[in-house]
């Protein structure tokens, strides 16, 4: 997230939409409360009113999968109020910290000219050509500006020709929200534009879990920046990690598509370092454009140096030939859904999960269940025998009938191990231990170092290519100590055996090593920085508490925060101010950019937004799939034609090779379904399914359903009820609720059921796992499962 | 010793029943064997080992979205004019220095008159005559760690301060001041407990009338309770020396069960 969980309590008004936080994050209400003390609205907007809903000043329903339009036509509002009432917002950061002036390539054209498409669609192959997307470059290779927003070509021209299509009335048939909670929505969130107030948008997996997922962020990044909302206390955009440390595992590059601290995963035409870089590194012949992404050789060299040591030269690039290589979209080619399709069809043998339960979270678990019978073999790593690890024994198969060997590795609880989590925050912080693990259960970090020696020792016998295992550097210690790991993430410079300051001191000549740039800093010759505990907060008591544990990047805890001050560098709000340039020097958070303010020193100084080669924030962003705007498609499975365009739905998401014959169609399957979590139970639920104290609170499985749909069926409260998808079935509990209620979409009654997916058949409460019905379908740039909006069909059991 | 009382706040409280289970875990409570009855909530009532429940009511409202959900505590209100601390005719239920209605379990005789006469249907017992003697169980605001300065357990893993403890009469304060604050919102916005009763040690804020919270709307202690104290408590002393306490309380649970049912339905 932009900001840090504690500046919740700064904001002015708070948007939780694709979130609940009440019960997914309910420590961070804390800071909600504190907000809503000082007189902040909180709005809720979901398909459900939910626990967070009961505290919101303003609740909105709408239709799951609808959140573009929703944003689209407050960006609409929020652009239009601009136009009317200009010293209502922060014009100076729209010109000057955003791509709104810049000209864009005159042949680009949108959906509003190409029914719903952008230009470069190679509909085939379900992706774009983004030649169109570009600026127009001055004759000093410099992107043009426009600062009047006046020329038809230039970004915010471009967005309002966009946007036009997204009037309140359009926005509600297609969402099902009602006008006048809409427009009070658009005014209340309008209103922290003004100069000193501070909006801030709190999402989660009701955001993501879409085909497109992606641009239902970009929408909110869109409106953040027309509010001045980014960078400064109280604003941002909240992405609310659902697990202590899942903030961590995505720094360490536990996706398909990148290597650890965001760099790009190594494709097969990246035959040598040099093509790798050169294909990656941005560059600018702005000279006011600080270009930080201009560092990523140091960054691959010095990551190089951390996994081959010695083996790491000059003259072996590296060792980057050693890394392996994808050969095209990793994303599309080894992400979940294609994962899982490659173990349904035989392609891959053996699995590994450590701390995860693909039988109850994956897509689609009737096939993801019949895939793992596919394997050879399987390891799980877990604190209990999860439904993964008893997949072989589940109801309806004969385990006769599956040859797949599994080891169940039990694994140490996170009470039982030391290490650093990272939080949704940023902050890198040292877990002491607490506890011995029972029995044989070991750290993760344990599991993976024995692993790690007995591959190397069975690698030493021969075998084809073995130096890429053989001059790895794998020196965690005997038993493997977290200490030593955060070392060597961190990074040595290896003249000196000291370990680095921060990234700044990393060099691309093989003379320091890091295992993660972004994490480098939190680990110095001063000491382990994770472990810090000081309470202070100086000097601005916004809460930053700048010396408690690290946060990454260089202990920075607002990311973009010179956009939080004018071009003297005096904030906007000078009642919470991150950053402030006071006697030549900025106080406060740490800089993005320890560069004088912009009219300070209109030499010495840099744009704000130093990760863009341009050195703003992009309104056009020309860097996803599916488009630079974002643009409402349906999702796979929807119970109307796109109300928008003849595009129903995304034209680049992920289609899963099993998707196309198992799609639910509106007249069989009328109801759209979304799932979530409860605040008693845990994931897939082994964390709390085997816990009689959460059990006794949530027993059993159910399927939240307005009073409207009940009568119509002839289900009673508690009754039971059979739901079924394209894909799959169960029967479950009815709740019957009035916090459900149709919804009027394009002139037709929608119903919309709900269901929590934390069930399964293995601990002290079981029950029908929700994602038997969801698809195989993701978003086009993640490839994120689109959990959160399919048809079903519901009946009385 | 000043009194001390929990604060429960229904408007800041998300229902994510983190008291439930940190009550749990403080008094090594057992887990309930439930079923889930077409709502959030559950355990169904409070038990011998559920000392605290959060009870969810679904109402239509003006508000955006046209409904609402209150959050209301069921759990012992710690009554200054405790209902239970009359009738106990062993002197096993009893009031702590600090105001908080707490129990001695080696006196308790199991029978009943403190769960017949609680106005709101707090304290509950275990066991019976086939197996062992009864025992009562409930909150008893943990006085264990109340007495060594701690809060107790359920308001220490509060993530919204939804509940406050400290001294009683800083929380009437605090109490009066957020029920002013949502008048104009709630205008049913009420203190429950600042006198009911002589004055709860768990008092409310709530945003509607206290019987949509399902909270009794004027408490009272029973007559026969006050009878019970003054007349027949001494009788019940004497009837345990000739020993036939089996049969005698027997009779007067009897009767204070149907006086206890008559009262109720003449209430509503």
């Amino acid at each position: 997230m932009t900001n840090g969980w504690n500046d919740i309590a700064n904001s002015d008004c708070i948007l939780v939409i694709g979130a609940n936080c009440a019960e997914n994050h309910p420590a961070a209400f804390g800071h909600i409360m504190t907000a809503k003390a000082r007189g902040a609205k909180l709005i809720s907007v979901d398909p459900r009113f939910t626990r967070t809903s009961a505290k919101a000043d303003i609740y909105a329903p709408l239709r799951s999968g609808t959140d573009i339009a929703f944003i689209n036509g407050m960006i609409k509002y929020v652009i239009d109020d601009i136009e009317r009432n200009p010293s209502n917002y922060i014009m100076t950061y729209i010109l000057e910290y955003t791509n709104a002036p810049f000209l864009i390539n005159p042949d680009f054209k949108g959906p509003a000219e190409l029914d719903g498409i952008f230009s470069g669609l190679n509909a085939d192959a379900r992706s774009y050509n983004t030649a169109t997307w570009q600026y127009q470059l001055d004759e000093n290779g410099v992107p043009k500006r426009d600062k009047t927003l006046k020329d038809p070509n230039c970004v915010f021209q471009l967005m309002k020709k966009h946007l036009s299509r997204y009037d309140v009335d359009k926005v509600s048939k297609i969402t099902g929200t009602p006008k006048d909670v809409y427009l009070e929505i658009c005014k209340t969130f309008a209103a922290t534009g003004k100069t000193g107030k501070a909006g801030n948008i709190l999402y989660a997996m009701g955001t993501t879990q879409h085909t497109h997922g992606t641009q239902n962020i970009r929408a909110y990044a869109i409106l953040s920046l027309l509010l001045a909302n980014i960078g400064v206390s109280g604003g941002g955009i909240y992405a609310m990690r659902g697990e202590h440390n899942v903030q961590g595992s995505t720094d360490m590059a536990l996706l398909a598509h990148i290597l650890p601290g965001y760099l790009g995963i190594v494709i097969n035409k990246d035959v040598t370092l040099q093509d790798y870089l050169k294909r990656l590194t941005p560059t600018t012949k702005d000279p006011l454009s600080a270009n930080w992404w201009g560092n990523y050789p140091k960054y691959v060299v010095s990551l190089l140096k951390a996994w081959y040591g010695n083996g790491a030269t000059k003259d072996n690039d590296f060792g980057f030939g050693y890394l392996p290589k994808v050969s095209g979209n990793a994303t599309a080619l080894h992400s979940w859904i294609p994962l899982f399709e490659a173990m349904n069809k035989g392609t891959i043998k053996g699995l590994f999960c450590f701390g995860q339960n693909p039988a109850v979270g994956g897509p689609n678990s009737n096939l993801e269940r019949g895939a793992m019978d596919k394997l050879e073999w399987l390891v799980v790593a877990d604190l209990w025998e999860t439904e993964t690890a008893a997949f072989w024994k589940r109801p309806g198969t004969n385990p006769v009938n599956i040859k797949t060997e599994v080891f169940v590795l039990p694994a140490a609880c996170h009470y039982e191990k030391e290490g650093t989590v990272s939080n949704s925050s940023r902050w890198v912080q040292w877990r002491y231990k607490a506890a011995n693990p029972p029995g044989e259960a070991m750290a993760d970090l344990e599991i993976i170092d024995e692993l790690g020696r007995k591959i190397k020792e069975v690698y030493k016998s021969g075998g084809k290519y073995t130096d890429p295992i053989l001059k790895m550097t794998w020196d965690n210690g005997h038993p493997a100590s977290s200490d030593k790991v955060l070392r060597e993430i961190n990074g040595h410079d290896l003249t000196t055996g000291k370990l680095v300051t921060n990234f700044v001191s990393l060099k691309d000549d093989g003379t320091t090593s890091c295992g993660e740039w972004v994490y480098c800093g939190c680990y110095n010759e001063e000491g382990n920085f994770t472990k810090r505990r000081d309470l202070n907060d100086t000097p601005y008591k916004i809460g930053l508490y700048s010396k408690w544990t690290w946060c990454w990047p260089l202990n920075r805890r607002v990311v973009y925060n010179r956009a939080s001050v004018d071009l003297n560098g005096e904030p906007w709000d000078k009642e919470h101010p991150v950053i402030w340039w006071k006697d030549g020097k900025w106080t406060g958070d740490v800089p993005d950019g320890g560069f004088p303010p912009m009219s300070v020193d209109p030499k010495a100084t840099r744009l704000p937004f130093i990760m863009r080669n341009e050195g703003v924030a992009r309104l056009f962003g020309m860097g996803l799939a599916d488009g630079p705007f974002p643009e409402h498609y349906e999702p796979w499975e929807s119970p109307v034609k796109n109300p928008m365009s003849g595009t129903q739905i995304n034209p680049t998401c992920i289609i899963g090779a099993s998707a196309p014959g198992q799609r639910g169609t509106s007249d069989k399957y009328p109801y759209v379904a979304t799932t979530y979590r409860l605040v008693e139970h845990w994931q897939t639920g082994p964390m709390s399914r085997n816990l009689s104290w959460l059990c006794e609170l949530q027993p059993d499985m159910f399927v939240e359903i307005s009073e409207e749909l009940a009568k119509e069926k002839g289900v009673a409260n508690g009754g039971k009820v059979i739901v079924e998808s394209a894909r799959g079935q169960f029967e479950a509990i009815a709740l019957v609720t009035k916090r459900l209620k149709p919804m009027n979409v394009d002139g037709k009654v929608i119903h919309e059921i709900g269901m929590p997916w934390h069930w399964g058949y293995s601990g002290l409460v079981t029950g029908p796992s929700a994602n038997v019905l969801t698809p195989h379908v993701g978003d086009a740039n993640t490839a994120i499962p689109e959990y959160k909006a399919f048809l079903c069909n519901l009946k009385k059991a | 010793m000043a009194e001390k009382a929990i604060l429960f706040d229904s408007t800041k409280c998300t229902a994510c029943r983190g008291c439930m289970v940190a009550c749990k875990q403080w008094w090594g409570l057992e887990g309930e064997k439930t079923q889930n009855f077409g709502s959030y909530e559950n355990p169904p009532d409070l038990t011998y080992n559920t000392w605290i429940k959060m009870k969810f009511t679904e109402i239509e409202s003006k508000r955006t979205g046209g409904v609402d959900w209150l959050f209301t505590r069921r759990s012992c209100m710690h009554c200054t004019d405790a209902a239970c601390v009359k009738v106990c005719p062993s002197g096993a239920l009893y009031h702590a220095p600090l105001g908080n209605v707490a129990y001695n379990n080696d006196l308790c005789t199991g029978c009943g008159y403190c769960a017949e006469f609680c106005p709101f249907n707090v304290p509950k017992l275990q066991g019976g005559a086939a197996t062992v003697i009864r025992k009562m169980n409930k909150c008893i605001m943990c006085i264990d760690r109340i007495s060594n300065n701690q809060e107790p357990s359920c308001v220490k893993t509060c993530p919204t301060d939804a509940l406050v403890f400290g001294a009683r009469q800083n929380l009437v304060n605090t109490g009066k001041e957020r029920v002013q604050e949502l008048k104009s919102t709630y205008p049913n916005a009420y203190l429950y407990g600042e006198k009911e009763l002589g004055g709860l040690h768990v008092m409310y804020v709530l945003t509607q009338l206290p019987q949509v919270h399902a909270l009794p709307t004027n408490p009272e202690v029973p007559v026969t309770a006050i009878a019970w104290k003054d007349v027949l408590k001494p009788a019940g002393y004497a009837l345990a020396g000739l020993a036939v306490i089996g049969l005698g309380l027997n009779y007067l649970a009897a009767r204070a069960n149907a006086n206890a049912k008559a009262e109720s339905k003449s209430k509503h």
